[in-house]
């Protein structure tokens, strides 16, 4: 290793960025404690951490969003201070944020130009010298766009590319990428991962943030692993795997994937038969589905995202009316009983979407964790509610289900979304349950996060609960499930053993609802509308 | 706690201060039409007559109180709309309405003793204003008819219809212009009395009564709970077994409610008849009250008795300082713009961003997009 041209150009050049003992305190926890990164030019430098580990922070203070308590920035050597991101951008840095910061209606370039203070004539763009560049840019790292594009015809790979684009097109040589797949496809992300590493052989440096390790591992020259704000370790790719990087993310040995142990199914729990449901615009999404779920079983629904799942756990849990079938729980007719009803009849919902239906993210965590039972005892007494019984309520499940907060009155909004989808768990898990819905419920959350609900689930469904797992993450149905529906163009075209299922098998099913031509009729599921 | 009340307060404060800096940087600039020369001391004149005519007298005072009891009334009731996430633009029309049905009933009991007569006036006002957030309330829940819409058409109907029954049915016969009989009996008494005119009625204390009631509904009852969720998070509050129909209806109709007494306590405590030709502008001031109380109970207590206050000192502010009362009107309208346009408010006093947004406003800003609750 020691004679290789990279390390010996690493000593020649000082590192592209450096950032030294950088520390930032925000009420209540340090988010940055004495946090060093240095990034070498041409290389890829993947920032790992949980949710609320604070690579967020470290980049919104390189950025200028934030400024820090402590420590300090070099850019080349040497120091600087970064005043807001224009400063940023000037000197260099740019960030490709998750949620892209695009302007649909315009076209590539006027996305490209918008904001550039870098234009020679103020007054009057020019067009045609800055879709020349914009092309030259493209081809230079292998792909062709269309400056003229509207951006809102683009597919979201496109769309990130748009982004790295504006980035280079603003000279930037360091490039902070924030969780750049979570939005991608497998064979997007494969085709942004060529785009990054010819950025890299340009000399270019990228910091790649990211959760998910075998990316990381594909991706990245180093890994820095930061945990609770600090930095605990870095890695070359070669010289680590899966189980170690997960271990310094979350502190202890994690199990990628939890141990289901043996199922013993019970009693029929749920019986579904023959359900059809109407989406908001009235069109019926989900045909005339049967399925039953026994105690002490999980079943799991697997199928591309917006296939008919949301309806059929919307019709479920009573927040939509079927039109036509019957549900039944525990051999009582559930099919007209609406939410509460169904919540009061011991059925926990863990919703897709904790930020629309979950919480309440302006609402501390004590109202949060009575958002379906403030009414009844010992939370309320007729309309007068009980502070101190919710507030013993809150301290006594953040503790018990380890949602890392500074207190049980700060707001929902202030937590990383791994304590988020605890606080919704703890809510939804703490009682003697006949069923769990739980729809998407580790979407977007980091490993430690998914190992927890993975085993409160498991505990559940061993107390003799019935579990409906709908999950657009195969993996994960494939890992939980005793028995795997699969869900297509709103039927579901078949049930299989969960044990024995093999991925390929179940992805063909996902595909294809497993006929090559489904009746012309059917045509695709859109989801429901927002 | 300390913290949380800091940042709440420090942009209508800031709002407040603002404003007074724009107005005195007015009051400079006109200066030669009052004195005939650049006058920089006139802002200082202006408002130390102002806080003179308000709080610095006894008579002062006692209008403050007067004045801020229906500000602080409808206030509530645009705040209690805020807080369930619609902008309640009908106090007008709530007020009026309320002001219409003591005046009637007032009017009609006005010998019938105060025990009898006084309670149906102000109930009588409750149930009208009610029904006339009621109505509006229904609209936006059963058809998505938009609150800000209905309640501004209202307003009008409740011009006309004021008109209507007092040049109509409740015109008082043998006076010179059309208005309704006195409502003798009826009238809230006078409690206080600092003579000529500035006379505190027993209205004054309604507020007193019904501010911990509202803001015990909110905060410490389960209904309340339940409103501040449909406003905060309506999805989420349909997901939690809510129902924000009701709830969308409870909320405006007991504004309406609120603003009907407002209209009660001005006619059965100030007037004490009707005049056919009412107006009057306070669903507007009251958007003012509810936004720089930030539509909590306590903060409209304050917002209320500060535009009552002005009020107050309008007078006295004419006379030494030589001011029209229209300069109220300007102070209170930068109040609501710097309200508006909070980030000038935070540049200004580098105030940080409150980690949560400003609920109300969103509420404001949002209902015009259409993106309201759908329940």
């Amino acid at each position: 290793m020691a004679g290789s041209p990279g390390i010996a150009t690493e000593h020649v050049r000082a590192p592209a960025l450096e950032m030294r003992g950088i520390t930032k305190r925000y009420p209540g926890v340090v988010a940055n404690d004495h946090v060093d990164l240095t990034v070498h030019p041409g290389e890829i430098h993947a920032l790992l951490g949980e949710n609320g580990a604070g690579k967020s922070t470290l980049m919104n203070i390189l950025y200028g969003l934030a400024k820090p308590d402590e420590g300090e920035i070099l850019l080349d050597g040497s120091p600087i201070q970064i005043t807001g991101p224009s400063d940023a951008i000037a000197r260099g840095i740019s960030m490709v944020h998750q949620h892209f910061m695009l302007v649909p209606v315009l076209t590539v370039a006027e996305n490209i130009l918008l904001g550039d203070e870098t234009m020679a004539n103020p007054i009057f763009i020019d067009r045609a010298e800055a879709r020349r560049r914009i092309r030259a840019l493209g081809q230079r790292f292998g792909f062709e766009i269309d400056p003229d594009e509207r951006v809102g015809q683009l597919s979201v790979g496109w769309q990130q590319r748009v982004e790295i684009l504006k980035a280079l097109y603003r000279d930037a040589r360091i490039l902070v990428l924030d969780e750049p797949t979570a939005v991608l496809t497998p064979q997007e992300t494969t085709e942004i991962f060529a785009v990054l590493r010819r950025l890299r052989d340009e000399g270019h440096s990228i910091v790649f943030i990211s959760h998910k390790l075998y990316e990381v591992l594909e991706i990245a020259d180093r890994i820095t692993v930061i945990r609770r704000g600090k930095v605990v370790g870095e890695r070359r790719p070669a010289e680590t795997d899966e189980e170690d990087l997960a271990e310094l993310m979350v502190g202890r040995e994690v199990q990628l994937v939890v141990d289901r142990g043996e199922s013993h199914p019970g009693a029929v729990t749920l019986s579904v038969e023959g359900l059809a449901v109407k989406n908001d615009r009235g069109r019926e999404v989900v045909h005339d589905i049967t399925f039953e779920i026994r105690a002490g079983e999980i079943f799991g629904v697997a199928g591309v995202a917006g296939n008919g799942q949301d309806e059929l756990v919307e019709a479920i849990t009573g927040l939509r009316r079927p039109s036509a079938g019957k549900i039944t729980l525990e051999g009582r007719d559930i099919t007209h009983a609406d939410i509460r009803e169904v919540h009061e009849m011991d059925v926990a919902f863990v919703p897709a979407d904790r930020h629309r239906y979950g919480l309440v993210l302006s609402f501390p965590l004590t109202d949060n964790l009575v958002l379906n039972d403030y009414f009844s005892e010992p939370f309320a007494n007729g309309l007068v509610r009980n502070d101190q019984a919710i507030l013993e309520h809150a301290r006594e499940l953040i503790e018990r289900f380890d949602a890392r907060t500074p207190s049980a009155t700060v707001t929902a909004s202030t937590l990383s979304g791994g304590n988020q989808q605890k606080i919704i768990v703890a809510r939804e898990f703490d009682r003697d349950l006949k069923l769990i819905v739980l729809d998407q419920p580790t979407r977007g959350l980091d490993v430690g996060s998914v190992e927890f609900i993975h085993k409160q689930t498991i505990a559940k469904r061993d107390a003799g609960t019935a579990v409906l797992l709908v999950s657009a993450e195969l993996d994960e149905v494939l890992e939980l499930s005793d028995r795997i529906g699969v869900m297509f163009r709103g039927r579901l075209v078949a049930i299989v053993d969960g044990r024995s299922a093999s991925r390929e098998e179940v992805g063909l099913l996902m595909a294809t609802g497993g006929h090559d031509a489904d009746s012309p009729s059917t045509s695709p599921v859109v989801g429901s509308a927002a | 706690m300390i913290r949380t009340l800091r940042a709440q307060l420090a942009v209508p404060v800031g709002a407040i201060v603002l404003a007074l800096v724009v107005g005195a940087i007015v009051l400079i600039a006109s200066s030669p039409l009052v004195t005939g020369h650049i006058d920089v001391m006139l802002p200082i004149r202006t408002y130390l007559a102002l806080v003179q005519g308000s709080v610095l007298s006894f008579d002062g005072l006692i209008d403050t109180a007067v004045n801020a009891t229906p500000l602080i009334l409808v206030g509530l009731a645009v705040g209690l709309g805020f807080k369930a996430g619609l902008f309640n633009i009908g106090g007008q029309g709530q007020f009026l309405m309320g002001a219409l049905a003591a005046a009637g009933v007032g009017a009609a009991l006005a010998n019938s003793g105060v025990f009898i007569a006084l309670p149906a006036a102000l109930l009588a006002a409750v149930i009208a204003g009610g029904v006339y957030g009621f109505i509006p309330g229904m609209l936006k829940a059963y058809t998505g008819a938009h609150e800000v819409v209905t309640t501004i058409m209202l307003n009008y109907v409740a011009i006309q219809l004021v008109g209507y029954a007092i040049t109509g049915p409740l015109r008082a016969t043998g006076a010179s212009f059309a208005r309704s009989h006195d409502v003798v009996d009826a009238a809230l008494p006078g409690i206080i009395n600092a003579g000529r005119a500035h006379e505190g009625h027993l209205g004054i204390i309604i507020p007193l009564i019904v501010v911990p009631l509202i803001w015990w509904l909110l905060y410490r009852s389960t209904i309340g709970f339940e409103i501040r969720t449909v406003g905060a998070n309506p999805d989420a509050a349909r997901y939690a077994g809510m129902r924000p129909r009701r709830i969308v209806v409870f909320a405006l109709t007991l504004g309406g409610a609120l603003a009907g007494l407002g209209g009660a306590a001005e006619i059965l405590g100030v007037t004490r008849y009707m005049p056919a030709s009412y107006s009057t502008n306070i669903g507007f001031d009251a958007i003012t009250v509810a936004l720089l109380g930030r539509a909590h109970p306590v903060g409209i207590v304050f917002a209320g008795i500060l535009l009552g206050a002005m009020r107050a000192g309008a007078g006295l502010m004419q006379v030494q300082a030589g001011i029209p009362v229209q300069m109220i009107d300007l102070l209170q309208g930068v109040i609501l713009f710097f309200l508006a346009a909070e980030l000038v408010v935070r540049r200004v006093f580098r105030i940080r961003q409150a980690a949560r947004g400003v609920e109300e406003l969103q509420t404001v800003t949002r209902t015009y997009g259409g993106q309201t609750t759908a329940p």
